[in-house]
């Protein structure tokens, strides 16, 4: 089995593992990280995204070998010395989360669409989301949220 | 008293630091030591005999721990899934509930029918290993639509259910609504088809099965809104363990909308392979399997006429339901189109004379269950698309006629003709609330912009009623339910002030954390981070009904609050003691113990700190400070509203954007208006979704799911939504301590027809949900045409 | 996912080396390895083209651009350059999936994928684009010969695609409301050598729609298109549009191609 090794939140991390192994499965299953949700088999739902090279992608759409050598970071490497990341703390306080399942996609999905429009309109939020799938909270209060936190991450 | 904290304040969520963190801990995240895993094979046909199975090649697989078929489950003595609420036809005949082995043993009846298990040392091996299972089946004419199921020379779906149909059910008086119709001025009529729907919860199900020989106990982790009931069910009637040897956890869940009150075929076998086996098994389903597997909602085709005098007073009503159950009868799916369903046809208006008649029937498909707003929805859908047709042919305008026939806000409590008593209500005042939301008077100025850009604009109403708090254990025991629906509570003092509230109410993204605890803030005075909501777990929480019908606050909450007056009442007496005082002068607020007349006190938690130390004691009193409470209500809420729908239709596409929707909603008392509506938000999303979006089809011919993934079945996304106006009014509920209606389900229940009317109101041609961009387009041309 | 060996070759004659009758390349993977999820591929090798040097690059010489096979979408749709010389096609790359799609997703992937749906087809058809292989140049016309089908031999390999400029051109689309994928898809481009108009999503492959190309070279307008529609018989009929449907679409999302590229 091939060795695949990267950085995970900061951490250098290293594992074996059968080339059909799924980045969201290196991340679940070797590292324990299981903040990042599969919730589709067809890479629609969003559940998975994570951060790779500071880019979003759908984990279960992509292989752990891919990416060697990569900078990944989950849910799990956002908050900072306990301090939530704005995104995170938005998401709180406009109750951009009900289940809780998509939520860390959407998270890093928004985190990735702000740093894309730092200054977003309720449009570009709405169209930046269209990987990601909420059955819970009709996008409302999470369009608010990320809008919030555009405006605290200083956009 | 609203504090910071307490009732009626917007408290941030308990929960949410776990979710946004990714430490919530959803059943595959849960991993028990030396974990198996498995895999379903499924049936690839609608209907078919299975003349073979050869698991030879499969067993002798990689890793491959054991293969279990229909006869393997059958032999072991498992029993088949259960319906659990019993249905009495017009001829006095109980519903028919064909057999449900939890692995097929001679016949699939539906694609993705269990057919084998495979469990292996990991997944990959388990699915590997199920493709080399060889079975032959003999494929049989399946039968996938409700009303064809029901035509002569359907094809038979069960031997022992001649004509497919499971019942043929009535309520209300036909005589009297036969009357009616024949004194009426105008009658209008409508054929409808309320869509086939799949839940889709984003959490897919799953559930790890685990065994202790050394205690023959078995712990089931399951993605359930109703451990407890999971656990009754399994043990009473699959007979999988007793209830005492058997340990039901559901973690947390994420998101269920009703697909996860039923027991399934999957945790059971989990459950009974993991002590077959003597080691965990763990299954999560692919979204592939939850299309397949889960119960899917809705599915209805009716026809309704409503008779009206010259004046458009409502005389009568009639409908004709044919309801599809799919292959099988699911946990609760007989109550659906039957009991939530009919009961609610008088919708806010004084119909004096009502008349229902489904037939509930078996077809080649996934069962159908209840899903958000459970009957109650399809109820709305009928009643509220009449009644804008019926403006229609009138000419009077919707509002207008709404408000012709509302039963009046002094009517209280009012009986219906279809054996409802409503409690409390103002139908009026949401309908000129909402009204007033989406500037209704400026419509036409919005709409004569919209048509100078080529756009057809369209504006359609909905006023709703539900009845929900499902409880009254007398009341639905009465109607055919096989089990109590009262709830459960414990609230327990830590000695050091602390609380600890168990709850049989199951959260699964409704926020009780954080609304249960509020209770306790706002009623023992306790600091809302001090208090723990724990469920889930029939090994903590005493006993439970759990979390569907908006019931969690109305009968769960209530719950609650009756364990909150024991504390109380135990609380006064130890304050008494404490203060030397006369238990009868003990006054109590806001966890404050006084002495009535004096200014001695005591706190909540100087009283639990004696009562877990009782140096200082009451002779005659218990130590500790731990109250257990069920309450069981004496009958339903009724949340009502009225939700308007704005919409742009292009007609050169068909394409429908949802512009603008306003929702007035009155759920009595409210303990977090933040959580309230987000509830709204999310139900109205999924109406939007049904009206709009999306459709579970089955090939006709083949009985082949056709939208069987997000690739085909279309989720409403961010982009296809608006932003939504929204309102709460509030007749407190006269039927519980916290005066709550419930508000879970009410989007979903509301939205379908408001959104329908307004494509009505925008295209001037009626059709049939969802409302896709080519019937949409076809529609809109045609009635060009016949305007031409 | 069935298993595989996987393979991260440095150069693309070392990647070409390592092709055998089972094995598939994985540029993004975005289309590849969902279909693999589903146990409706099995590849015996994998040959990820991500670690060879150069194959992602963009660039615009004069009149004409060039995107390198693994130039991710979201490289595509950001890039100035791109977006200065052929805005159309920047922005027909920022409309293809999602945002994560468009991360991982490429162009050589999604060309050599051919799915009838998808957007870039109707660019390299609309643009008159050439395809660049390892051994070959191909014209975009004569490139996609039908479902999920190329011109391709099996030794080899996508390597860019240039994009001559056109003098105007837009690309619009109408997706399926679930997987977002082209329904109908139309791709005008005005050019030295005459217009024309590419259509994606509508039939088996990306075709183009003569009679509309016609009527535009007499007079670049949306109107000339009035009464023009697309033979619905060959189209595409499933259950979010039928094949009339389809070619009702083919009308107005040519007509508001052409008006966004200014007719």
């Amino acid at each position: 089995m091939p060795n695949v090794s990267m950085t995970v939140n900061g951490k250098a991390v290293s594992a074996e593992v059968e080339p059909r192994t799924l980045l969201v499965q290196f991340l679940r299953e070797k590292l324990s990280l299981t903040g990042t949700h599969v919730g589709c088999d067809t890479s629609q739902c969003g559940a998975c995204v994570v951060h790779v090279n500071g880019k979003s992608v759908k984990a279960c759409t992509t292989l752990a070998v891919q990416h060697e050598g990569a900078d990944v970071t989950t849910i799990e490497g956002l908050a900072q010395n306990g301090e939530l990341h704005p995104m995170q703390e938005a998401f709180k306080e406009h109750h951009g989360l009900q289940c809780g399942f998509c939520t860390p996609g959407m998270v890093m999905s928004a985190i990735d669409l702000v740093k894309t429009h730092p200054n977003p309109d309720e449009k570009t939020i709405r169209e930046g989301l269209e990987g990601n799938i909420c059955r819970c909270t009709g996008y409302h209060n999470i369009v608010k949220a990320v809008k919030a936190a555009a405006d605290n991450m200083g956009g | 008293m609203t504090s910071e904290t307490g009732v009626g304040a917007s408290v941030k969520r308990k929960e949410d630091k776990r979710f946004l963190t990714g430490k919530g801990r959803y059943l595959d995240d849960i991993n028990r030591p030396g974990q198996a895993y498995g895999a379903f094979l499924r049936s690839p046909h609608a209907f078919a005999k299975i003349k073979s199975i050869d698991t030879a090649a499969a067993s002798a697989a990689p890793g491959v721990v054991a293969i279990y078929t229909g006869a393997d489950v059958a032999a072991d003595g498992v029993g088949g899934l259960i319906c659990g609420w019993a249905i009495t036809s017009k001829d006095g005949e109980p519903h028919k509930a064909p057999a449900h082995p939890a692995i097929a043993v001679d016949t699939v009846r539906h694609v993705g029918d269990q057919v084998a298990f495979v469990i292996a040392d990991t997944l990959a091996q388990a699915k590997d290993a199920a493709e080399l299972i060889e079975v032959d089946y003999e494929e049989m004419t399946p039968v996938v639509d409700g009303a064809a199921a029901v035509a002569a020379g359907a094809p038979q779906v069960h031997d022992d259910v001649p004509g497919n149909l499971c019942y043929d059910w009535e309520l209300g008086d036909q005589a009297a609504v036969d009357a009616a119709f024949a004194s009426a001025a105008h009658v209008t009529t409508l054929d409808i088809y309320n869509n086939r729907l799949v839940p889709n919860a984003m959490e897919p199900r799953a559930a790890i099965g685990d065994y202790d020989s050394g205690n023959d106990e078995i712990l089931l982790y399951t993605t359930s809104q109703n451990p407890h009931v999971a656990r009754l069910v399994l043990s009473a009637f699959v007979g999988i363990a007793p209830e005492h040897k058997l340990r039901v956890i559901a973690p947390d869940v994420g998101g269920g909308f009703g697909s996860k009150i039923f027991i399934y075929a999957e945790e059971t076998i989990c459950a009974w392979a993991a002590k077959k086996l003597d080691r965990a098994v763990k299954w999560t389903a692919e979204r592939s399997e939850s299309f397949l597997s889960d119960a899917h909602g809705r599915d209805h085709h009716t026809t309704a006429e409503l008779a009206m005098d010259a004046n458009g007073k409502f005389l009568g009503l009639r409908v004709n339901t044919i309801a599809n159950m799919g292959a099988y009868l699911s946990t609760f799916a007989t109550s659906v189109p039957s009991y939530l369903y009919a009961t609610l046809l008088a919708g806010q208006y004084t119909t004096p004379a009502i008349y229902a008649n489904v037939k509930a029937v078996f077809t080649n498909t996934a069962p159908v269950d209840a899903y958000r707003g459970a009957g109650r929805p399809e109820a709305t859908y009928v009643v509220e698309r009449i009644v804008e047709r019926a403006a229609r042919d009138l000419g009077i305008s919707p509002v207008e006629l709404r408000k012709r026939n509302f039963i009046a806000p002094d009517a209280y409590p009012y009986e219906t003709p279809v054996i409802m008593t409503y409690d409390s209500g103002n139908y009026p005042l949401n309908l000129d609330t909402a009204l007033k939301l989406i500037d209704y008077d400026g419509f036409a100025a919005r709409r004569a912009e919209s048509e100078s850009r080529g756009k057809k604009r369209g504006i359609g109403l909905s006023s709703f009623i539900e009845a929900c708090g499902i409880a009254p254990s007398a009341a639905v025991g009465s109607l055919g339910a096989g089990v109590g629906l009262w709830e459960s509570a414990q609230v327990r003092f830590n000695p050091t002030g602390g609380v600890t509230v168990f709850t049989g109410s199951h959260s699964h993204g409704q926020g009780h954390e954080t609304t249960f605890a509020q209770l306790i803030s706002e009623h023992l005075g306790v600091p809302i981070e001090n208090v723990e909501v724990s469920h889930g777990d029939t090994g903590k929480v005493p006993f439970g009904m759990g979390t569907y019908g908006s019931r969690s606050l109305a009968v769960g909450g209530s719950a609650i609050m009756r364990a909150v007056d024991k504390i109380v009442e135990k609380g006064k007496k130890v304050a008494a003691h404490l203060m030397e005082a006369s238990a009868e002068d003990i006054e109590h607020a806001n966890g404050v113990f006084k002495v009535a007349g004096t200014d001695k006190q005591v706190t909540m938690a100087e009283v639990a700190f004696a009562a877990y130390v009782p140096h200082n004691y009451p002779p005659d009193l218990e130590p500790g400070m731990d109250e257990t409470a069920f309450y069981d209500p004496t009958n339903f809420t009724f949340p009502a509203g009225t939700h308007i729908a704005e919409v742009e239709v292009d007609p050169d596409t068909g394409a429908v954007e949802v512009v603008d929707w306003a929702a007035s909603d009155d759920f009595g008392n409210v303990i977090n208006p933040m959580i309230v509506e987000g509830q709204i938000h999310g139900g109205v999303a999924q109406g939007i979704g049904q009206a709009l979006l999306e459709n579970a089809v089955y090939d006709p011919d083949t009985g082949q799911l056709l939208s069987g993934s997000y690739m085909d079945y279309t989720m409403p996304r961010a982009d296809d939504l608006p932003s939504f106006k929204i309102e709460t009014t509030n007749t407190p509920c006269p039927g519980n301590p916290l005066g709550v209606k419930g508000c879970g389900e009410a989007g979903a229940i509301a939205a379908p027809a408001a959104l329908m009317n307004a494509i009505t109101d925008a295209i001037g041609v009626e059709i049939d949900m969802p409302a896709t961009r080519e019937k949409v387009w076809r529609a809109a041309q045609s009635a060009q045409q016949a305007a031409e | 996912m069935y298993e595989f060996n996987y393979h991260r070759p440095g150069s693309v004659d070392e990647a070409v080396g390592l092709i055998s009758e089972d094995a598939k390349i994985l540029a993004g993977g975005q289309s590849l390895l969902p279909t693999m999820k589903l146990r409706l591929a099995q590849p015996s090798d994998m040959i990820d083209l991500a670690g060879i040097p150069g194959l992602s690059d963009i660039s615009v010489d004069g009149s004409t651009v060039t995107i390198g096979a693994t130039a991710t979408h979201a490289s595509v749709a950001a890039s100035s350059a791109v977006a200065g010389a052929i805005p159309a096609l920047a922005k027909l790359a920022s409309g293809i999936g999602d945002a994560q799609v468009r991360n991982m997703g490429t162009m050589g992937g999604s060309v050599a994928n051919a799915d009838p749906a998808a957007d870039y087809p109707a660019a390299l058809v609309g643009l008159g684009a050439t395809v660049h292989t390892n051994s070959r140049t191909v014209a975009a016309d004569d490139f996609f010969t039908g479902i999920f089908e190329t011109d391709l031999a099996e030794n080899e390999i996508v390597t860019k695609v240039s994009f001559p400029v056109p003098q105007a051109a837009a690309y619009v689309k109408f997706a399926n409301p679930a997987s977002r994928y082209a329904i109908v898809g139309v791709f005008v481009a005005k050019t030295a050598d005459g217009v024309r108009v590419a259509v994606t999503g509508a039939g088996g492959s990306v075709f183009r729609a003569s009679d509309m190309e016609a009527a535009l070279n007499g007079n670049f307008s949306a109107s000339s298109l009035d009464g023009i529609a697309v033979a619905s018989d060959d189209l595409n009929s499933d259950l979010h549009a039928s094949a009339d449907y389809r070619a009702h679409l083919v009308s107005v999302m040519a007509k508001r191609a052409v008006q966004a590229a200014g007719g």
